[in-house]
């Protein structure tokens, strides 16, 4: 029971995307179609996964001085893995997403779950916070990026969706303003209807 | 004119928060009013400079001669980190007035995704020291420049009757959407 609740409190109520805000370079950069979001957000997960499992299994052998460094350089073992993997097998989606691959390491929300979590809790608690937030960013950035495709070019995930009738797109979904107000707009949404249930 | 093309690409036309959307946690975060965020925006122009000289020198000198360019990631981070460490002690010894005003923000770098961006860019478009020096010295400028102008906008947004929903990071969000739609003007400005 408190596995499940470690699971869902990522997806809803603690997103890290629309609710905690970290994470936001990501979030805005790649979100200019709903694959990018998915990629983005499984690329997260596997990082966010191997570093909660790795950190939650040294957690007790790390001198709590020098934590913070033994963590970033457990993170950034894994998102060089992630790269690299990223570059053999879907090599369009890794030069679309660019340094944003990299730049996971200095992602707030993989640094914040150690930090916070990982170095806490046992392995088990940390593999299901693990997913549970990599799948409510994952979430949060496929629903953004649908919403920039639909409106900036009339397809999700590649298919035709408003062209056909004729839809005038709205370019500047995928231009960097786009990202901001559409974040913006899509924050204050989940205020209001989060406000309103509780 | 090559280093003016890269002056103006980065703190205009590319502008490192508005257009790459790099460093946009301290955007968001450290933009309340207009002294804290110059005092943030000094720190990221020294540190974001010097990273960038260093990052280039480890990339040029360790890195490549030994084939060990896979590594970059973890080498660049430990590099930022160490670097930010060093900024922090020698700034305590040698001006400590500047270290307290300073010294709060420099904690908050390391992870500010606009250093390593600015390393992994310096790899990525090929540039040497002078030129990496200038980049990362105009993307500095550039961040503080849009952490200015947000930090003003945001002082007058405390008067403003602003739907309850959108108030905090969502209204911040909107706003640097229209500010980057001006930033957009700029584009054309050089050829990049």
């Amino acid at each position: 029971m408190s596995l499940w609740k470690e699971f869902n409190k990522g997806i809803i109520k603690e997103n890290p995307v629309l609710r905690l805000v970290l994470g936001m370079c990501p979030t805005l950069a790649v979100t200019t179609r709903a694959i990018n979001g998915v990629a983005m957000g499984c690329a997260v997960i596997f990082v966010l996964l191997g570093s909660n499992i790795v950190i939650s299994l040294i957690r007790k052998v790390i001198p709590t001085k020098v934590r913070i460094p033994v963590f970033i350089v457990v993170i950034a073992s894994f998102v060089t893995t992630v790269d690299l993997l990223m570059a053999g097998f879907f090599f369009e989606l890794h030069k679309v997403l660019g340094i944003f691959i990299p730049l996971i390491v200095v992602n707030c929300i993989i640094l914040g779950r150690a930090e916070a979590f990982a170095s806490k809790h046992s392995i088990l608690d940390s593999v299901f916070d693990a997913l549970g937030m990599g799948i409510g960013f994952t979430l949060a950035l496929t629903v953004l990026g649908s919403v920039r495709e639909i409106l900036g070019n009339g397809t999700i995930f590649g298919f035709d969706l408003l062209m056909s009738v004729g839809y005038q797109k709205f370019i500047i979904m995928l231009l960097p303003p786009g990202g901001f107000i559409a974040l913006g707009l899509m924050m204050g949404l989940m205020n209001k209807l989060t406000k309103e249930t509780s | 004119m090559e280093l003016f093309t890269i002056f103006i690409g980065a703190v205009l036309v590319n502008n490192f928060v508005l257009a790459r959307f790099l460093g946009i946690c301290p955007f968001l975060g450290q933009s309340r009013n207009v002294g804290m965020a110059v005092g943030m925006g000094m720190s990221v122009i020294f540190v974001m400079t010097l990273a960038s000289v260093a990052t280039n020198l480890v990339y040029g000198f360790i890195l490549v001669p030994l084939e060990l360019e896979y590594l970059v990631t973890v080498s660049f981070i430990l590099v930022i980190a160490a670097l930010v460490q060093l900024v922090d002690i020698v700034l305590q010894k040698v001006l400590p007035a500047l270290h307290r005003t300073m010294g709060i923000y420099l904690v908050l770098i390391t992870t500010n995704c606009a250093i390593l961006g600015l390393a992994l860019l310096n790899v990525v478009k090929n540039y040497n020291l002078v030129e990496s020096l200038v980049f990362g010295l105009s993307a500095g400028i550039g961040f503080t420049l849009a952490l200015a102008i947000m930090a003003g906008i945001r002082e007058r947004l405390e008067l403003a009757d602003i739907p309850k929903p959108l108030r905090g990071f969502p209204i911040t969000l909107i706003l640097a959407g229209l500010l980057s739609i001006a930033f957009m003007g700029f584009s054309g400005l050089v050829k990049l």
